[in-house]
């Protein structure tokens, strides 16, 4: 038996590969540098890494493999597309993550000890979550791009193990904190399960585990439909569940809810789009031929994930909660892109992740700035009368709340408008209502919020605003900008879109 | 630049001078804000000369690329139905102003908010008129719901915050359901090799549409603007938004941001569909028909002045609905006057009951009694506001109602018969709150009310001028009206039943 050296063009994994050296550098920095200088050295190395990552991204973006490294990574527009919305989004949340007040100092100590107390007191500060988080986006901006299964498992691992960790880091209500890390680590075990048991199956059914090979398979149409079904079935729950679609939903409302909220905005918007990425590709690349045995069953999931997500969150009394429920609401809006399987629904879903994730950052920097003496504040009727103590943060999280809900001016409109045109273009019209009556529902509870924020009057022991620092109001004015620009002159980046978004197959 | 696009941008300039005068010196910004609407309204008047009826095409017409990927254009244009609602809406803003001059005062945010809001709401105004491309009417239509919600819920009186919050809810679902026909429409004209959103083009569309396809889509419109204008049974926000409301807002809201509903009746519903609306006319002319009695009976009974106003107004939207599903020339002319003169008869009713209201405290009829003796000028000024709201011959309202009855009788003979009624209820619903308010015994509490000052009296001439001054000679308005009418009646298919005279020719 011979062994070939695999060939790797590095310019196209470079991306990947800087940010993984990031992570590295971030970790010999733990080892070697003072704790007073660490925190500065690592936020440094962290942005440093993704702008890098990202002016190499722009440097390769019109080149195109389907052998980036061998048959496991495809470079391509739709992959670049992705990788690069991965990239600003997580440039914007580190900044939030930068403000270490959301961490814990000591996230060994048990809870309320005396260690905890100490760690407190000595200032010591949580740096390693910068390298976390390099690690994680690393795996995200693998996950896009990956074109077999085994690298789409590693992809998914990579991504997720840190973040499991990172949901434990909270600085305030550990327990919470903690539940929800290992809420998200077991329930995300059980998910990777499923979905290298789908993986087995597809193998069984294909004898390959590229997604070239599963195309050629199916359009042949020679094995065993039962291996298929049950491959995309399985593979479709393991990917689901970290889009957060119903009825694979159950870890995401604890799970943002107990994540220090920093986290929680980087793993709403980034593992979104990574995750979507994936789906988009499987779905579009391996499985187009085989729509009509998927097809069906993700119009059903789709619209009740929706209608669910909205529903759901009119009763919630929690901000953090309530934006968890949204965001499963919106995990619908975006299968419809999967749904409609055409090159209209893959610039539509890439827009909308990309409007998505950066307005979702931008509400959770808000999220923050709302605090009492024991850290955040986010039970909803202590935002009652916000916009009168703090016009200026009210408002801006009524514009992302609108953003959310799809008003026009904002770049969920166009997302939304997009998204569904191209549902309903491939035929499905059932989407399309279900769609709309959702975003109606969803309105109902947006609005809601505002009500609170500028109708109402403050409560006694209401909330108050943190004067943001300087990371802090950078996130959210690049996030308001970007989400009002979107929304009024989307058409250069629609463009882009358009011309650049392709998957090779 | 086009003179309509002028036009709409003049309040937006206001509404940044105001935005960056001091917040301390409240009377330079309503001097500002004033000055700018009244520049606007001369500015309206000038293109209203400019004119030319005889031309059934857009004129003034602007077109910029905005998302050519969707051939979305931000285009610009009118035809003698949106010049006239143009017009009425310039002129009311500046009398509205100076009417209200102290309503932007004991608001929950500063004077300058409110008149940043109303100077945006202008400009959106314009705009939702003047819109010639599908999309930037929508646009503009959802975001004009923002400012108004913002001015009942922040500076009006009693339940503001529910009535603001069911204003928005009721506006945003039927806008949903309008959204949903939309990117309907859309891929429909795409599949048909070419997509567009240009009002013109899209007429043609019917041509390619099954009927239910048309049937389906013509509801979302429907629905949306059939809450918006209100007719029966979806009005019942409207009388809630009217009574919290400031009067300013109120006659905004009833006179100009309601007429969108009966305006896109026009412009979409018939123009797009015509099938559809031929199919629905029973339908539509039975609704209008139980709106106009049963907004009458509900006026009949009310105890709250502002209420009462809500409820004529449903009555009279009953009025304009008929007239413009009539499918004569007559009728749909004589609904467009009536939606100019609905302009200023709810103007005057609103602005001087307001005035009464703030005079006295109380918006109860019954607190009011001998005004006629106690302050002359005002009880003339609400009793030629009442005249003009039954119609009463020699007042412009009565050459529209009479238009539409006739255009109405031409084709369905029994719904004008019943309509007719209606006028017979509107002297009712006026005549006793006239007698119980003016005349008749002073009642305790109204012995020291003020007349009005100069300000005011400055403010209602120009309504009342209106009012009469169409009344006798209405032709001027009339020409402007009837090619369009003519041009959308003869566009859908259909001829008037009878040789007619057209009134003012």
């Amino acid at each position: 038996m011979t062994f070939t050296a695999p060939v790797l063009q590095y310019a196209l994994l470079a991306p990947i590969l800087i940010v993984l050296a990031g992570a590295l550098i971030g970790v010999l920095i733990e080892a070697f540098v003072r704790s007073s200088s660490r925190a500065s050295a690592q936020l440094f190395v962290a942005v440093a890494t993704i702008v890098i990552a990202f002016a190499q991204l722009v440097r390769v973006r019109g080149e195109g493999s389907i052998a980036a490294a061998m048959s496991a990574v495809t470079f391509d527009g739709a992959g670049v597309l992705l990788q690069g919305s991965i990239l600003v989004i997580a440039l914007i949340s580190l900044f939030l993550i930068a403000d270490q007040d959301n961490f814990t100092a000591a996230a060994a100590a048990v809870p309320g000890s005396l260690d905890e107390r100490e760690a407190h007191q000595a200032r010591v500060r949580t740096t390693e979550v910068f390298p976390l988080t390099l690690f994680a986006v690393a795996g995200m901006l693998l996950f896009p791009v990956s074109s077999d299964l085994i690298t789409l498992f590693v992809a998914l691992e990579m991504l997720s193990l840190p973040l499991y960790l990172m949901a434990g880091l909270s600085r305030y209500r550990r327990l919470a904190s903690q539940e929800a890390a290992l809420k998200y680590f077991l329930l995300g075990a059980f998910s990777s399960a499923f979905f290298l048991f789908g993986a087995a199956f597809l193998y069984g059914y294909s004898s390959s585990l590229t997604f070239a090979g599963i195309e050629a398979a199916v359009s042949g149409g020679a094995g065993n439909d039962v291996f298929l079904l049950l491959g995309i079935a399985f593979v479709s729950v393991g990917l689901l569940f970290k889009v957060g679609a119903f009825p694979f939903h159950a870890w995401s409302p604890d799970v943002y809810q107990g994540a220090p909220t920093p986290v929680t905005a980087f793993m709403a918007a980034a593992t979104k789009v990574a995750a979507f990425g994936a789906i988009l590709r499987i779905f579009y690349v391996s499985l187009g031929s085989a729509q009509s045995q998927w097809r069906p069953a993700l119009v059903v999931i789709a619209i009740a994930t929706m209608l669910f997500g909205s529903l759901v969150a009119i009763a919630q009394k929690d901000v953090k909660r309530m934006l968890a429920y949204s965001s499963i609401a919106h995990a619908g809006f975006l299968l419809s892109g999967v749904i409609a399987l055409s090159k209209a629904g893959l610039d539509a879903s890439i827009f909308y992740l990309f409007a998505y994730g950066v307005a979702t950052v931008g509400g959770f920097a808000i999220v923050t700035l709302v605090r009492d003496s024991a850290g955040e504040v986010t039970d909803l009727n202590r935002w009652s009368g916000l916009g009168k103590r703090s016009p200026i943060v009210a408002s801006t999280f009524a514009f992302f709340l609108l953003a959310f809900a799809g008003i026009p001016m904002t770049s969920g409109f166009i997302g939304k408008f997009s998204i569904f045109s191209a549902a309903y273009e491939s035929g499905n019209s059932a989407i399309l209502i279900a769609g709309v009556l959702s975003s109606a529902i969803a309105a109902f509870f947006y609005i809601r919020v505002i009500v609170l924020m500028f109708f109402k009057d403050p409560v006694e022991d209401g909330a108050s605003v943190v004067i943001p620092s300087a990371l802090t109001t950078t996130t959210i004015a690049i996030s308001a900008t970007i989400t009002l620009v979107l929304g009024i002159f989307p058409a250069p980046l629609i463009n882009f879109i358009a011309s650049t978004a392709v998957f090779l197959r | 630049m086009s003179s309509i696009l002028t036009l709409a941008i003049l309040p937006l300039i206001g509404a940044l001078l105001v935005a960056v005068l001091p917040n301390e010196n409240v009377l330079r910004i309503k001097q500002a804000a004033l000055g700018t609407t009244v520049l606007t309204a001369l500015f309206g008047i000038f293109i209203a000369t400019k004119f030319v009826s005889s031309d059934t095409t857009f004129q003034f017409t602007q077109k910029l690329e905005w998302i050519p990927s969707f051939s979305i254009n931000f285009a610009l244009g009118v035809d003698g139905l949106a010049l006239v609602l143009i017009l009425m809406s310039v002129v009311l803003v500046p009398i509205v102003l100076l009417a209200g001059w102290h309503e932007s005062e004991g608001g929950r945010w500063s004077a300058k908010v409110f008149y940043i809001l109303i100077l945006v709401l202008e400009t959106m105004m314009i705009g939702v008129f003047a819109a010639t491309d599908l999309f930037l009417f929508y646009v503009i239509f959802e975001a004009m719901l923002i400012p108004v919600y913002f001015l009942i819920g922040g500076y009006g009186s009693g339940e503001r915050a529910a009535a603001a919050v069911k204003f928005l809810i009721y506006s945003l679902f039927g806008g949903l359901l309008m959204l949903a026909s939309i990117i309907g429409l859309y891929v429909i004209s795409n599949n048909a090799g070419h997509a567009t959103f240009d009002i013109t083009e899209l007429s043609q569309l019917h041509t390619v549409m099954s009927s239910s396809t048309q049937n389906l889509l013509f509801l979302g419109f429907f629905i949306a603007f059939a809450i918006k204008a209100p007719l029966w049974p979806l009005h019942t926000w409207l009388p809630d938004a009217a009574k919290a409301a400031t009067p300013g807002t109120s006659v905004l809201l009833l006179g100009v941001l309601d007429k969108v509903g009966t305006f896109g009746m026009i412009r979409f519903c018939i123009t797009i569909f015509p099938d559809a609306s031929k199919t629905f006319t029973p339908v539509i002319i039975v609704l209008s028909v139980i709106s106009i009695i049963y907004g009458a009976f509900l006026a009949i009974r009310a105890r709250d002045l502002k209420r009462l106003i809500a409820y004529t107004s449903i009555s009279h939207f009953g009025f304009i609905t008929m007239g413009i599903f009539a499918m004569t020339t007559q009728g749909q002319s004589g609904a467009t006057f009536y939606m100019f003169n609905h302009g200023f008869s709810t103007a005057a009713l609103f602005i001087v009951g307001g005035w009464m209201i703030s005079r006295r405290g109380s918006s109860t009829i019954a607190d009011f009694g001998g005004l006629q003796r106690i302050t002359p000028v005002m009880a003339w000024m609400f009793f030629i506001a009442g005249m003009s709201s039954l119609a009463l011959p020699g007042l412009s309202s009565f050459v529209s109602e009479f238009l539409v009855l006739v255009g109405t009788y031409t084709r369905y003979p029994v719904a004008a018969v019943i309509a007719t009624i209606g006028i017979v209820l509107a002297a009712l619903y006026i005549l006793i709150p006239v007698q119980k308010v003016l005349h008749g015994p002073t009642t305790a509490g109204n012995e020291d009310l003020p007349d009005l000052n100069l300000r005011e009296k400055i403010a209602i001439a120009p309504v009342i001028a209106v009012i009469v001054a169409f009344g006798f000679y209405p032709s001027p308005l009339l020409n402007i009206i009837n090619p369009t009418s003519a041009h959308v009646i003869h566009d859908a298919g259909f001829t008037d039943p009878a040789p007619t005279e057209i009134a003012g020719k």
